[in-house]
């Protein structure tokens, strides 16, 4: 586990670079946490996903599979892979601030 | 008063189920009806073989019926809808049957045309599946005829049924061009979206260090987002592509479409949404789930459903008497891997306890993650234990439902 301050707050992140509480995340850490996946401009659609991704876990306990994703957030699994080139699920996870989805090993 | 449960899917859980509901009710008590949309049961476990001339079609099927007891009512027919609020299923032909209790046993389906371009140009010509009868025929022949190439094994996306299959597949194609003397002239790769050979990681680098030795490419986070059977290459979403001159796919799975037509009952993919331990659905209380059809986080595969039967019908006798559910699944699986040569793997896992060494299922036993010929030989009694043992739903003196931790190497 380490500490990493984003957007001027502390935060708990994993090995891996997953939030430890996702109550931690805040919607003004994004930019900052994209950019740390290389993603540097956020569009409409990147921002639905993020929110998905939070909507799912809170609702499931763990944000949901590309597969699944590309089913259920009105983005396709093409568009999704356009959007966190490399991959979907891990990529908006970490900056959507959840855990690692159990669905993808 | 006689209670009805109705039974959909007349597969390896189903017919297991049914039998052992029959067994422990009287006909008075229980009236079983079990639903199937056809009237052949298909050994799955031997799809694997067939490509290699190691099995025949027809001594993989027997007809469903037959393997349900006297007193249990079989009913041909697709299925349109449950009906949770109103206790009832929904047939096809608008047929419906009241019931006390549902099990769920529809078990995963295969929907090769998710992925772009998988069933267009070259479908059952140089690209092929042996997840189902149609298509472990037709690679049968096309192995045969293979003289060499690039052969690529894909799991496009997880999960998966025997999720070890694809992998036996590879130690199986190994072997099978060394018996035919052109194992020079073949490549064989593995295309996984996983990160490793397995999704359990001791059992992945065993199974990881196989592939080397035996010469099987392996390729991770791969994932499929186009089978391009003229040009003959894998595209994935990455825009990293795989040529072949022979793909062997296995196409994503989803639950059964009813399921996506029932509200509340199925999740993204139309599994059902399941405890893990009582298997009882979360929609609705009279409403269980048995394998692959449930969405838990166990491997999809025929003991488990196997194992789960045992759990399921005595949480469904207590439900019956209005008692609360305690009998509790642990996600026990235990699957042979075939790796060629006559010899094979066994591993013995659950929900918090991955694959190790050992024995099984006590410290004298079948060796636990470590080749031998008793184990392939215990992969080829599976298929005598499936029809007289497992679908009658027998217990086996000395093998239980929960997992045993004796005999294994536990850290
Ligand atoms: C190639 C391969 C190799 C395998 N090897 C092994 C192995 O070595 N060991 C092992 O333990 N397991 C193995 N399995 C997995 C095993 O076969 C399955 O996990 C097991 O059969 C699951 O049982 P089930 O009852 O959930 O589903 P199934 O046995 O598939 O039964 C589902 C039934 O539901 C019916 N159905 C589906 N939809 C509908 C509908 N809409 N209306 C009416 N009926 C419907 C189907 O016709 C089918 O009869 C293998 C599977 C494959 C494909």
């Amino acid at each position: 586990m380490t500490t990493a301050t984003i957007a001027g707050s502390q935060v708990e992140l994993n090995d891996e670079g997953f939030f430890e509480d996702p109550e931690q995340w805040t919607e003004d850490m994004v930019p900052e946490l994209a950019a740390n996946e290389d993603i540097h401009e956020l569009d409409d659609k990147h921002w639905q996903v993020i929110r998905f991704m939070r909507q799912e876990y809170f609702a499931n306990g763990t944000g949901p599979t590309v597969r699944a994703l590309g089913k259920t957030s009105g983005v396709s699994v093409k568009e999704l892979y356009q959007l966190f080139p490399k991959g979907p699920a891990k990529i908006a996870a970490r900056i959507a601030g959840i855990p690692k989805p159990k669905g993808c090993i | 008063m006689t209670e009805n449960v109705v039974i959909l899917g007349g597969g390896t859980g189903g017919t297991l189920t049914a039998n052992r509901l029959r067994k422990q009710f009287s006909r008075g008590e229980l009236a079983i009806t079990v639903v199937d949309q056809d009237r052949e049961h298909v050994y799955q476990p031997g799809l694997l073989f067939l490509p290699f001339g190691l099995a025949h079609g027809e001594d993989l099927i027997r007809p469903r019926h037959r393997q349900l007891k006297k007193g249990i009512d079989f009913v041909e027919s697709d299925i349109d809808r449950v009906d949770v609020d109103g206790h009832r299923v929904v047939l096809a032909g608008g047929r419906e049957l009241p019931y006390d209790v549902l099990v769920i046993a529809t078990g995963a389906r295969l929907v090769p045309d998710e992925t772009d371009g998988l069933t267009g140009p070259g479908w059952m010509e140089k690209v092929f599946t042996f997840y189902d009868l149609p298509g472990a025929t037709g690679l049968e022949q096309a192995l045969r005829d293979f003289q060499g190439g690039r052969i690529v094994v894909n799991v496009v996306d997880m999960p998966i049924k025997c999720p070890v299959a694809p992998l036996e597949f590879c130690f199986l194609a190994d072997w099978y061009f060394h018996e035919r003397g052109i194992r020079d002239r073949v490549q064989l790769t593995l295309v996984t979206p996983l990160d490793a050979a397995f999704t359990k990681p001791r059992a992945a680098s065993m199974l990881g260090g196989m592939l080397e030795d035996k010469g099987v490419e392996l390729v991770t986070e791969f994932n499929t987002g186009e089978v391009d059977g003229s040009a003959g290459k894998l595209v994935g979403f990455d825009e990293r592509e795989v040529p072949f001159d022979l793909a062997v796919v296995i196409p994503v799975h989803s639950g059964a479409e009813y399921v996506g037509r029932s509200p509340g009952l199925g999740d993204a993919l139309d599994f059902v949404e399941t405890d893990p331990h009582t298997l009882q659905s979360k929609v609705a209380p009279e409403i269980f789930a048995i394998g692959d059809a449930a969405n838990l986080p166990a491997s999809k595969a025929g003991s488990v459903s196997h194992f789960e039967g045992e759990v399921l019908v005595e949480n469904i006798t207590r439900f019956l008497r209005g008692e609360p559910l305690d009998a509790s699944f642990d996600g026990h699986a235990n699957c042979f891997i075939e790796t060629g040569f006559d010899k094979a793997l066994l591993i013995d896992f659950n929900y918090e306890q991955e694959p190790v060494e050992g024995h099984y299922p006590g410290p004298v036993g079948l060796p636990l993650l470590k080749e031998s010929r008793l184990n392939h030989l215990g992969k080829l009694m599976f298929q005598w234990f499936y029809w007289h043992s497992l679908l009658p739903g027998r217990d086996i003196p000395g093998v239980g439902a929960d997992m045993p931790r004796a005999g294994k190497h536990i850290d």
